[in-house]
């Protein structure tokens, strides 16, 4: 891969972290990062570095998540947890409206929540960000909380360079390389010996922010040490979708009896659909409380593997679970492109780490991939 | 030819921008149309008036219970009433039917693709509806009676499940009693009473006679009453192109992102509910889907 000059803001040292974590304290943000819980790296709001899970890395495999103590200084040296940013921008659960019985008055609820800052953000968490956009503010209704919170957010990316065996970015996504859609991303380098985070600014929110950091100088090397955390990134992940039009492999595919055999081993227990960070799906619930004098509205995620998703009277749509297996798959590859102009998977394998049973998305596109070159194999050999 | 686009209408929202905000309405008037089958009129609280489009629907929320969407069945354009005829099938259009004169509903819309009754003048007008799909179809119906200088031959195809189920008889009626216009009404099931067709409707549909590359056909009703129809259709030689069929879908948001409506690459609530057949075509026989 060809060496880019990179223009660095300048770099932090290591046992600076805090610095930039107050300075987005200082500024207001709740700071939302990774850290270990429950076994897992997962998300949650951080007032200092010290909750990073520093020295800490993970094993994924398909139904599988395993913490590893690797003890060096490193603070972000894992690839992705089960959560993701997408659950505050488009929380899981939120109320709307608070409605009186006495007049029908409704009164919508607004968010009075700190802006968000995003510490740790991979290339995968930035696609995804980027195509909820298209979701939530790229049509005719823009949903106000979820641009509220956007507009407000800031973005700390970190270059990652320890990709899990489920990670797929580099084909179904845009990573491993930051390249857009952060305010500052950062590329942790030099780990226990001259341990620094090379900074870049990527929006002038970012600039203003890096401006009240000690920041020093980057040399000519620094470029290099970037390139080789990406590299070492990219060699990591094998090539791991079919090389062909996936969308059209699928759409092709929607009376395929893979769909049963996948459905076989599927729980329906909507864990892909909860962890996937671009899923979004959500239904409206109505509570009273006990006098019934006041209601009110809640929005929650929905998942596409429940009976109720595509209820109608007298039933739902997709009574069997090879015909939900089929819509989760068939609108995240195929109809997402035409729904919003790009693919709705990121290839930042949640999905399959977190299946209980390990059904892994890549594996059964290239068994679609194989049925559809099977058959037309056998066309040849008939005419 | 025929519109090629069925885009939405520019959208109207009435919630002080916010199209998830209901807005409050009164019912001003109360039918009861069949046992499970009732029709109300409601008008907004602040007085304003209300535009929609044949073919569209709102969103109906009755205190504490929930939200529905509901097709629009007055006569389409601007009014102070909306009407709105509902079949009391699940939790909310059973709290919906139990609602009287004077009561509060929330409203949000209207949403969603219409019948192309403009670009279709001239032609030869067909309807066919089964049960309360002649609930969404009757705005078509009014504006063609209203305007029946525009369109050639009009002809209603109606099928219900029992004489007493057969709704807006009243209307038919006075429809039947223009000599140029053909109402055509069969049951599922007869009793004593009904001497008219038995069976389903698209034994009708041959005995019509219209003239096949003049028509265009609105078709509204259960998905495999659809189906029967549109295949009838086209052995008479009338082209997917000339048929636009109504779907439903489970809505929850009805602005295309709450994902319950999906039909593959469509979002029912705002890519439809009304669509040219032959757009959609593709995903109508694909079962579950």
């Amino acid at each position: 891969m060809e060496l880019r000059p990179r223009s660095f803001a300048g770099q932090l040292k290591a046992d600076q972290l805090n610095s930039l974590i107050d300075a987005l304290l200082d500024q207001g943000y709740r700071v939302i990062a990774p850290v270990k819980r429950d076994a897992a790296i997962t998300l949650a709001e951080i007032r200092t570095s010290e909750s990073l899970p520093q020295g800490w890395g993970d094993e994924q495999q398909p139904g599988s998540f395993r913490l590893t103590d690797r003890g060096d200084t490193e603070y972000f040296g894992f690839a992705v947890g089960a959560g993701s940013f997408k659950q505050y921008l488009f929380p899981s659960r939120r109320k709307l409206l608070d409605i009186d019985r006495h007049d029908m008055s409704m009164t919508k609820v607004e968010d009075t929540e700190k802006p968000l800052a995003f510490l740790g953000a991979r290339a995968c968490d930035l696609d995804a960000i980027a195509i909820q956009d298209r979701v939530f503010m790229g049509s005719d209704f823009v949903d106000p909380f979820y641009a509220k919170r956007r507009n407000e957010c800031i973005i700390i990316a970190v270059n990652c360079h320890r990709p899990s065996s489920t990670c797929f970015c580099t084909d179904a996504g845009k990573g491993p390389e930051c390249r857009s859609g952060f305010d500052v991303a950062l590329t942790e380098v030099g780990v226990d010996d001259d341990h620094r985070f090379l900074v870049e600014t990527g929006s002038e929110k970012g600039t203003a922010l890096v401006n009240n950091l000690d920041l020093e100088a980057t040399t000519e090397a620094d470029d290099a040490a970037r390139q080789e955390i990406i590299d070492r990134a990219v060699a990591a992940m094998q090539p791991a979708l079919p090389d062909t039009d996936i969308p059209a492999l699928l759409k092709a595919a929607t009376e395929s009896p893979r769909w049963e055999s996948i459905a076989e081993r599927c729980l329906n227990c909507a864990n892909c659909t909860l962890s996937c960070p671009t899923c979004f799906c959500s239904g409206i619930e109505d509570v009273t409380d006990l006098d019934g004098t006041h209601a009110e509205r809640w929005q929650t995620w929905s998942s596409c593997f429940t009976m109720d998703h595509s209820y109608i009277h007298g039933g739902s749509i997709r009574r069997i679970g090879a015909s939900r297996y089929r819509q989760w798959l068939t609108h995240k590859m195929s109809f997402w492109v035409d729904q919003f102009g790009m693919s709705g998977c990121t290839g930042c394998g949640r999905c399959v780490t977190w299946c209980p049973v390990g059904i892994d998305i890549r594996e059964e596109l290239r068994g679609f991939a194989g049925d559809a070159l099977e058959a037309t194999t056998n066309e040849e050999a008939t005419a | 030819m025929l519109d090629t686009s069925l885009s939405p209408l520019p959208p109207v929202v009435h919630g002080a921008g916010d199209p998830m905000l209901p807005v409050k309405t009164r019912i001003v008037d109360r039918k009861q149309e069949t046992a499970d089958t009732f029709t109300i009129e409601l008008e907004f609280e602040n007085g304003s008036e209300f535009t929609f489009a044949p073919g569209q629907f709102n969103m109906l929320y009755t205190f504490g219970t929930g939200e529905v969407p509901i097709s629009i069945s007055g006569t389409p354009g601007t009014s102070k009433n909306i009407v709105h005829t509902i079949r009391d099938v699940g939790v909310v259009t059973s709290a919906l039917s139990g609602l009287n004169v004077g009561d509060k509903v929330g409203l949000r819309g209207p949403f969603g693709t219409y019948w192309p009754i403009e670009s279709c003048k001239g032609k030869d007008i067909v309807i066919a509806a089964g049960g309360i799909g002649l609930a969404p179809i009757r705005p078509v119906i009014r504006h063609v009676m209203e305007n029946r200088d525009d369109y050639g031959r009009f002809i209603i195809l109606y099928g219900a499940r029992t004489p007493e189920d057969i709704l807006y008889p009243e209307e038919l009626g006075q429809y039947k009693s223009n000599l140029d216009v053909e109402v055509w009404v069969t049951v599922d099931r007869a009793d004593r009473s009904w001497r008219g067709h038995v069976g389903v409707i698209t034994t009708m549909i041959t005995g019509a006679g219209f003239e096949p590359e003049k028509v265009a056909a609105f078709v509204c009703g259960p998905e495999i009453m659809m189906h029967f129809v549109i295949m009838n259709m086209n052995r008479l030689g009338v082209t997917n192109d000339q048929i636009y069929v109504s779907m439903e879908r489970n809505m929850q948001c009805a602005i295309g992102r709450c994902g319950h409506c999906q039909w593959g690459t469509e979002f029912v609530c705002k890519d439809g509910p009304v669509y040219r057949f032959d757009k959609v075509e593709h995903l109508f026989n694909i079962r579950q889907l």
